[in-house]
């Protein structure tokens, strides 16, 4: 794959609270995103020469289609024409997004661009959510057969406990861990700590997994500047460079793969990244990963070489993954406490990660981070996105 | 959903319907139009493979908040197993009750009701399975 033609960096980042925003609009929402963002980067709006949006289905939340024209018109931008592109990969779609960018400005067609990524989900009931949410999974052969997506990853869970004597006790922990460290993040929709008890006693959604396994429904957009590094660092004190970035994709089913305990497409995608980069794991600082349930954290750990094949719990309840630990895992709460507005999770992954490369991630820092992962996932590992940031 | 969607799909629905790669043997559920390992060779050398239903349990879950077209049905027992041809198939495990499941048994195909759209919708029938060992 090779290195990109041209180094690019982040300039800026800025994102909503997330939650459920019922007095805000997608639009509303994703102008406040994308307004911080070039708040933040210090720049112009006429600098900018594209704009790409992550969005699963606003078709499905929100009956209505070709958004990327809705934002730009919103954010002001129709008067130069400035072209805005939607991406979509299911709860993917975010970090797709900014890999277009990188590439759009790699390929030097663009300078600045704006990256954002927003959902609105909870505009519909919660039995509708659940319904539009498997949609990124397979619908005609696990859907229609009594499959949700939670029941997915309890298929996963079930066999990751039988195949690694992966405990209860050590999934749930990686809801505590989370819900601890979004209870220092003042943009996440649970800012409140939890017990192991209040994991393990929660309603049952789909056995072993329960209410705080699983993320919760949300609204929310968030956005970043991405430009060449020489623009960045023209108008940016301190650019966050993007060194690597991989994907990988499989199958739609999970009854189409030969082992369900590991995503084969972040394997994939981190490989990619890591040699682009130059790292590997061991070179992490912090991680973001997509913990859309406790499980998928414990497999992204071990698909990202942090932790050997069938250690991920061991390593989560061990505290190996906390803020103190070795390898900081989901500093922002992920999707589990931060929430996961599917479009906008992995802009704020990222953003989350340029809060620690700056050292500006208060109550949550992690000592002397210099270079940070995130790994963003879609459906039930149909697609795989991972980036590497690195700071100067 | 449209009638035609579901009922194009029928015969896999119905009889396990999948395919066969004439080049290397591999069979698939649902039916492919190329071989993933052969690809180009595998052009015009899938056939129809009807499998047993016959497989092994590699996972379990009870499902206690379900699809809302399944909301009449939970908790109810899904299944991911190992079709005794090759690939695997997901399904509801019925006529046993969750203590007696566990990862390693054998079950079979059986063939009954799947969900129901609203009160007067369409009846959609298909593949659930129960234990056989």
């Amino acid at each position: 794959m090779g290195k990109l033609l041209r180094d690019v960096a982040i300039m800026g980042i800025g994102q909503t609270r997330f939650g459920e925003m019922w007095d805000l609009s997608f639009r509303i929402l994703g102008i406040q995103a994308g307004m911080k963002a070039i708040k933040d980067a210090n720049i112009e709006s006429k600098l900018i020469d594209s704009l790409y949006i992550g969005n699963m289905s606003s078709g499905l939340f929100m009956d209505q289609e070709h958004i990327s024209s809705m934002i730009i018109e919103e954010v002001g931008l129709t008067g130069a024409h400035v072209p805005a592109t939607r991406v979509e990969a299911a709860d993917a779609s975010g970090a797709l997004a900014l890999r277009q960018a990188i590439f759009e400005i790699a390929s030097g067609q663009s300078n600045v661009i704006v990256v954002g990524g927003a959902e609105k989900m909870t505009d519909v009931t919660s039995d509708v959510a659940s319904d539009f949410i498997m949609a990124g999974a397979d619908k005609a052969w696990e859907g229609l057969f009594g499959a949700s997506l939670p029941s997915l990853f309890a298929l996963m869970a079930r066999k990751h406990m039988h195949d690694f004597g992966t405990t209860r006790e050590q999934i749930a922990s990686v809801a505590v861990k989370n819900h601890a460290n979004g209870a220092r993040n003042p943009f996440a929709q649970f800012q409140k700590e939890i017990d192991l008890d209040t994991v393990l006693n929660a309603p049952k959604i789909a056995e072993p997994l329960g209410v705080f396994d699983c993320f919760p429904v949300s609204d929310g957009a968030a956005a970043l500047i991405l430009a060449d590094i020489d623009t960045a660092k023209e108008y940016c004190g301190e650019p966050i460079r993007i060194t690597g970035s991989g994907q990988g994709s499989d199958t739609l089913s999970i009854t189409n793969r030969s082992e369900i305990t590991m995503f084969d497409s972040t394997i994939k995608a981190s490989k990619q990244a890591y040699d682009m980069a130059g790292v590997s794991p061991s070179d992490i600082d912090v991680a973001e990963v997509h913990d859309s349930y406790t499980i998928a954290e414990i497999i992204a750990i071990e698909d990202l070489g942090f932790f050997p094949k069938g250690e991920g719990g061991r390593a989560v309840f061990e505290g190996e993954t906390s803020l103190e630990g070795s390898i900081p895992v989901n500093t922002s709460g992920g999707l589990k406490a931060r929430g996961h507005p599917f479009g906008a999770t992995g802009i704020a992954q990222i953003n989350e990660i340029v809060l620690q490369l700056r050292n500006k991630a208060s109550g949550r820092q992690v000592k002397d981070a210099r270079i940070g992962l995130a790994q963003n996932m879609g459906g039930t590992g149909g697609t795989s996105i991972v980036h590497i940031l690195e700071v100067d | 959903m449209a009638v035609a969607r579901f009922w194009r799909n029928q015969d896999q629905r119905y009889n396990l319907m999948g395919s066969e790669c004439e080049i290397c043997g591999r069979k698939f559920f649902p039916d492919k139009t190329m071989c993933p390992v052969c690809h180009r060779k595998s052009i015009g050398k899938m056939k129809s493979f009807r499998f047993s239903g016959n497989g092994t349990i590699e996972s379990y879950t009870m499902v206690h908040v379900g699809m809302p077209q399944f909301k009449s049905q939970v908790p109810y027992i899904l299944a991911y197993i190992a079709l005794d041809e090759g690939d695997h198939v997901l399904g509801q495990l019925v006529d046993c009750d969750i203590s007696e499941v566990s990862i390693g048994m054998k079950v079979e195909m059986v063939f009954r009701k799947i969900s129901q759209e609203g009160k007067s919708g369409t009846i959609q029938y298909g593949y659930k399975f129960r234990l056989s060992g």
